[in-house]
């Protein structure tokens, strides 16, 4: 196990930990803010992904899609929202589960109806492909340093945001008291679909960017939603700085596991033997994980409220 | 004192920096009603969570017939005999009132992993109920569920289901919230019954209720007991008129 | 009949109660008059078909148990599903392969003995949902239900990467189980076998609501603060249920892997979690014979709609959104009227 592999692969967790985070932040805003529980998530994670894909490829410019992703997640969370969603917060965690797994359905079906069920392709944009040699002599992808460099902007832009702006302390104070706020003046409606769409829009934002590493395909939304519900569950609901500490735990956590585990299997066991042992104790790792969090903290490392 | 029923000595809980209790001692004896009384903020209700179980207390201990709670949790307290009603009636909404009373009768009787019989044909359990349901003044009212029941009904069903605790003790938590005249008298009646069975420590606003009821009051502010005492003593407690009934007057 | 009016039997309101058992009994003779019919007509798909939606229905049930009367959100019970699968699948691959599952502390090759596999598919069931609900009834609300969705999904990730018994593509078993005194291979009987077993377990689930188990499970969905205040921990009634909801759904994908002669890791996944709660809610969380209703709604959707049109999902997602906020009741609420809850 070489160093150069390993420090790849550390920022390969970094990265995947960030771009979770993204999706994290918008599910634990919404259930901190609303009480809601949000399934349809990933959908707007795969729809950010499929904007960015057409519409570069109808203009040639990744970056007027990766503003298309944004701009049309956040309109379909709106959307959904006005429609679906405001409908739901009064009722129970079960029908919420139910109506968005209906969302699920409809966003799945609705997209391979209009692009089919093969994946499609995003290139890198010229600018930031290739890659780069980083101190220490190790090369890595450009791109993926760019994509943790946007998670970092938007952890800070987020904490900003809801740290020091108007609207934060309205977030803030809905997490603390809904009826309070509203007896305080504050449009509660519009509040509410304004989180709901900035969660789309990061979910959307991450769509894109991850979608251009793999690719972009239907149902590409959902082992990502289970992994953000993950990272929620260990950093506590309604919290955004357990949300950027869980997902990067998970992202680690899964990247490095899946490497390190098959080589320390190895140690004491033959090769076949370790590799499918490391590889399935790998896979349930960040379950694990989960379960001892929980274990000794049923909140979450950093949860308000139970 | 071999013979209290309810036994608190030195309680405190603190949350941060706000002392909710404050070295509070009570205790309460066979065939007493003891109110506790005292303005909104007083640690009343952190009082009552740490007598039924639901918080632990950081110091002090609470006695059961000489036995100490500590470590007993609320389900466990309440199977030995301590019957509790809450402020919001708390009862299960849609089972009728009998299917709640008989609900409290198994839960006091022990035997709750039973998978085979009908629990609403089985006599050990019906017979106790209607009873207790008898005893708090609902009969004819049996097959109705809960959620339909009138506010003054509900509270009785609370106490209908306290008696199927064969209590050593009730812990009434303001009972007579949301009564009109009319109610809080008939409540009033079947508690003054109710302190033969077992001694009530009763926690209320209603000063009429108070003074015509107990035996003894206790005063409760800021987390500290200012006063215990006969209704008399109480009301000429200048310390107590000063701070709480002072604001009544 | 909802739950709390199984229970309140003897003392319930007459007339509602006549006609949820009218229902329940049409539900029953509509399944078994479907599977006789389609078997005269020669139509064995059909056959098929209907003990898939009693198969389906048993998994159901199993839910219905801790979600319809204990209140619990369980979105994880594919895990059970899959374990029964997987059970049968693994005793009758080591059986038809002669090669023993362990030596010690006896020998044991595997069995292709339906009632041996049922028995070890619920024992296996029970002990997973054992440690799943223990671990996981130490959270409540948003976080139970994320808890049990993660370590269904543990279990699937497990079963995609455990090479020996087919990984991700599944393992295949080549004969039918048997059962004494019939011949399993025949449709019919298989459909008789399994409509016998779900009347089996609507009974037990009956039974149980009418006990005092059920009696104090059913408050603990409707108020854990009250059942505390008369002696009655809630986690261990819930437990209990969970431990017997999880048998009953493993015993459902035994029977499953068997249908199919097929063991997929799909049976794990979280679609099937989600799909076993729509057909409770399709069919009326907390009635008795919701389970049954659902499913056979949703079978019958997906071969009718499915037939129509390769994106029937799309309208099936329309759909339920309209039951869930709409007709909350499900198709027994609808015909059988009374109480709404859950």
């Amino acid at each position: 196990m070489s160093m150069i592999l390993l420090i790849e692969q550390l920022l390969n967790g970094i990265q995947s930990g960030l771009m979770l985070f993204l999706m994290a932040a918008g599910l634990t805003l919404v259930f901190g803010v609303m009480g809601l529980i949000n399934l349809a998530h990933g959908s707007l994670y795969m729809v950010g992904a499929f904007a960015c894909a057409g519409v570069a490829a109808a203009t040639g410019s990744f970056w007027l899609g990766l503003a298309a992703s944004i701009a049309a997640a956040a309109a379909a969370g709106a959307i959904v929202e006005v429609a679906v969603i405001r409908r739901l917060y009064a009722r129970d965690h079960l029908d919420q589960v139910l109506a968005t797994f209906a969302l699920i359905l409809i966003f799945s079906e609705g997209t391979r109806w209009l692009y089919g069920s093969f994946p499609l392709y995003l290139n890198v944009p010229p600018s930031l492909s290739g890659s780069v040699t980083l101190p220490g002599g190790i090369q890595y992808s450009l791109f993926r340093l760019a994509i943790i460099g946007a998670g970092l902007l938007v952890a800070v832009g987020l904490f900003l945001l809801i740290g020091k702006t108007r609207i934060g302390v309205q977030v803030r104070a809905g997490e603390a008291d809904r009826e309070m706020i509203a007896a305080l003046g504050v449009d509660i409606g519009r509040l509410y679909t304004l989180v709901f769409a900035l969660g789309a829009a990061l979910a959307g934002m991450a769509g894109a960017l991850v979608g251009t590493i793999q690719s972009v395909q239907v149902g590409m939304g959902e082992p990502v939603l289970i992994l953000a519900f993950v990272v929620i569950v260990i950093g506590g609901i309604g919290s955004i700085k357990g949300a950027l500490i869980g997902a990067l735990l998970v992202g680690l956590t899964d990247t490095m596991g899946r490497v390190l585990l098959p080589s320390i299997f190895d140690l004491f066991m033959e090769t076949s033997a370790a590799t499918s042992v490391g590889a399935a104790l790998a896979s349930m790792a960040i379950y694990i994980l989960m379960a001892l969090v929980l274990i000794v903290k049923p909140g979450g490392l950093f949860g308000a409220r139970a | 004192m071999a013979d209290t029923i309810l036994d608190i000595r030195g309680l405190s809980k603190s949350f941060g920096a706000l002392k909710a209790t404050d070295d509070v001692s009570l205790d309460l004896r066979p065939g007493e009603i003891h109110a506790l009384i005292g303005p909104n903020g007083a640690g009343k209700s952190t009082l009552i969570k740490q007598i039924s179980g639901e918080i632990a207390p950081d110091a002090g201990e609470i006695r059961l017939d000489g036995r100490s709670l500590s470590g007993v949790d609320a389900a466990g307290r309440a199977r030995l005999g301590m019957a509790r009603s809450f402020q919001v009636s708390s009862v299960a909404a849609e089972f009728t009132v009998l299917q709640n009373v008989v609900l409290a009768v198994q839960g006091a009787s022990g035997a709750t992993f039973r998978f085979f019989r009908p629990v609403m044909r089985d006599a050990a359990l019906l017979d106790p109920a209607r009873d207790c349901i008898a005893q708090a003044g609902l009969t004819g009212r049996e097959d109705v569920p809960a959620a339909e029941l009138a506010h003054g009904e509900r509270r009785k069903l609370e106490i209908a289901m306290a008696l199927a605790l064969r209590p050593r003790l009730f812990l009434l938590d303001e009972p007579m919230a949301g009564m009109g005249t009319e109610g809080a008298r008939a409540l009033g009646d079947l508690l003054d019954g109710l302190r033969h069975r077992a001694p009530i420590l009763l926690v209320e606003h209603d000063m009429d209720a108070v003074f015509r009821l107990s035996d003894r009051v206790s005063v409760l502010v800021y987390g500290r007991v200012v006063a215990t005492g006969t209704p008399d003593e109480i009301r000429a407690d200048p310390e107590v008129q000063r701070v709480y009934l002072g604001e009544e007057a | 009949m909802s739950a709390a009016e199984i229970t309140a039997a003897p003392t319930g309101r007459g007339g509602r109660m006549a006609r949820a058992q009218i229902v329940n009994a049409a539900l029953a003779l509509g399944l078994i008059g479907f599977g006789l019919g389609a078997w005269a007509m020669g139509e064995t798909f059909l056959v098929t078909l209907a003990t898939k939606v009693a198969i389906l229905a048993i998994a159901g049930a199993g839910l219905n148990l801790v979600l319809g009367f204990g209140g619990l959100v369980s979105f994880g019970h594919a895990a059970y599903f899959g374990l029964g699968g997987y059970t049968a699948g693994i005793l009758a691959h080591h059986a038809l392969n002669y090669t023993p599952m362990f030596e010690w502390p006896v020998l044991f090759e595997g069995t292709t003995s339906m009632p041996v596999i049922w028995l070890v598919a619920m024992a296996v069931g029970a002990l997973a949902a054992a440690v799943i609900g223990a671990l996981s009834l130490r959270t409540t609300g948003v976080y139970f239900i994320m808890i049990t969705l993660a370590f269904g999904q543990m279990i699937f990730y497990f079963a995609i990467s455990w090479p020996a018994y087919g990984g991700e593509d599944g393992l295949p078993i080549y004969v039918r189980n048997g059962f004494p005194g019939l011949n399993t291979l025949d449709p019919i009987q298989f459909f008789g076998l399994v409509v016998a077993l779900l009347l089996a377990v609507l009974g037990l689930i009956a039974m149980l609501a009418r006990s005092r188990f059920g009696l104090a499970l059913q408050a603990a969905r409707q108020n854990r603060q009250r059942l505390m205040a008369v002696g009655i921990r809630p986690n261990g009634v819930l437990l209990a249920a969970f431990v017997i909801s999880g048998a009953i759904t493993a015993l459902a994908g035994a029977l499953y892997a068997d249908l199919n002669r097929f063991v997929s890791p799909s049976m794990l996944s979280w679609h099937l979690s989600g799909e076993l709660l729509v057909f409770l809610i399709l069919g009326g969380s907390g009635r008795l014979f919701a389970p049954l209703a659902g499913a056979g709604l949703y079978i019958a959707l997906e071969h009718l709609l499915g037939g129509v049109s390769d994106h029937w999902q799309f309208f099936f997602g329309l759909l339920l959104l309209g039951v869930v906020l709409f007709a909350r009741g499900g198709v027994i609420g609808f015909l059988a009227g009374g109480r709404k809850h859950g």
